[in-house]
């Protein structure tokens, strides 16, 4: 009896610190081949994932991920086996990297670019034109067109 | 007694110049690369910068599992762009098979199979159902398609003896005597 209760603590304390491991189904599954699918676009279609791409040349590269998930390839792998064959263009993300950052700096400088200019222009827009305090002649009417001072008298005949 | 007036503060010149030369660096850049894309394939006249392909098990050049365009200076070069998945490829592999056939106990004439964008095992089992022994080899990253900016598959490239491109086919032959008949313009 205190053979067995040794036994049984001992299982119990074994299984605290272990996992349970299931047999892994050695066929990855649709969703785990689009997963890494969506993260390539087809590189003989215009701009079209490779997860939703109906070509057969797509069907045969989602084979080819499906085969290099189940020889245990992580994404990074798949993913670089494609651009070593295709080339970059094949990512959905480009790399960070070379001539590729401009796609990642590009954007921000533009929009940060054209805040600070809308800004600016929005600021003189809004302020009003400065005037000199002492102005008095500025501001006496401009001298009367003859036409116009002929017309305003023959109304005051009229009335 | 006047009122303040704040000088208007304007974009410093230095500025303005990056900006400009920005925005002109940036059209420039989108210029060129619409350029590229509207300006088709390489054309006949064109000089062949030289590159390497490397070529599937069992269709080596002398031993070698890659060779280079250069290796065969001097002699008629057909560079053949296809691909498993193309159908129309499929409509010329045998003639190209066929023409590689004629000319391959001459030695004056080499036939090179570029292929685009495709899975090995797929490649490898339309190399084998249609026969082909001539060297052939996967276009890695894409890099020949666009040095000749290949627009789709089938393309075939004649290249002259002097390594000058002198005919471009775009879609599939018809016939062997369409090939010959490309290809002996320069023989004589």
């Amino acid at each position: 009896m205190k053979k067995f209760l040794y036994i049984l603590a001992f299982t119990l304390l074994l299984s605290l610190f272990t996992r349970v491991v299931f047999a892994q189904d050695p066929t990855p599954s649709d969703d785990d081949v689009n997963a890494v699918a969506h993260q390539l676009y087809c590189p003989v279609c215009e701009s079209t994932p490779l997860d939703v791409c109906p070509t057969e040349a797509c069907r045969q590269w989602r084979d080819l991920i499906r085969q290099q998930l189940a020889d245990g390839m992580t994404e990074d792998q798949i993913k670089q086996y494609f651009v070593d064959n295709y080339g970059a263009r094949v990512l959905a993300e480009p790399p960070k990297q070379g001539s590729y950052w401009l796609f990642y700096i590009l954007p921000p400088v533009i929009i940060l670019a054209g805040a600070i200019l809308l800004f600016r222009s929005l600021r003189t827009w809004t302020k009003p034109v400065a005037a000199p305090a002492d102005n008095s002649a500025a501001r006496s009417e401009p001298p009367k067109d003859d036409y116009v001072s002929q017309f305003e008298e023959e109304l005051k005949k009229r009335k | 007694m006047t009122e303040t007036i704040n000088p208007k503060r304007g974009v410093p010149l230095w500025v303005q110049i990056v900006i400009w030369l920005f925005v002109v660096a940036l059209l420039a850049l989108v210029g060129v690369t619409l350029g590229k894309r509207q300006q088709g394939t390489v054309q006949p006249g064109d000089s062949i910068p030289d590159f390497t392909l490397p070529l599937f098990s069992g269709y080596e050049y002398e031993g070698q599992n890659e060779v280079k365009l250069s290796a065969f200076k001097g002699k008629l070069v057909v560079i053949n762009f296809w691909a498993s998945w193309c159908k129309p490829c499929e409509q010329e592999a045998a003639e190209l098979q066929e023409a590689w056939k004629y000319y391959e106990p001459s030695g004056g004439v080499v036939f090179l199979g570029v292929d685009y964008v495709d899975t090995e095992p797929e490649a490898r089992a339309y190399l084998k159902k249609f026969g082909i022994t001539y060297y052939n080899g996967p276009d890695m990253g894409t890099k020949i398609s666009q040095m000749f900016r290949v627009r789709g598959v089938p393309e075939t490239y004649f290249i002259d003896q002097s390594g000058t491109l002198y005919y471009v086919k775009v879609g599939p032959f018809i016939s062997v005597d369409e090939i010959k008949s490309i290809i002996d313009q320069k023989l004589q």
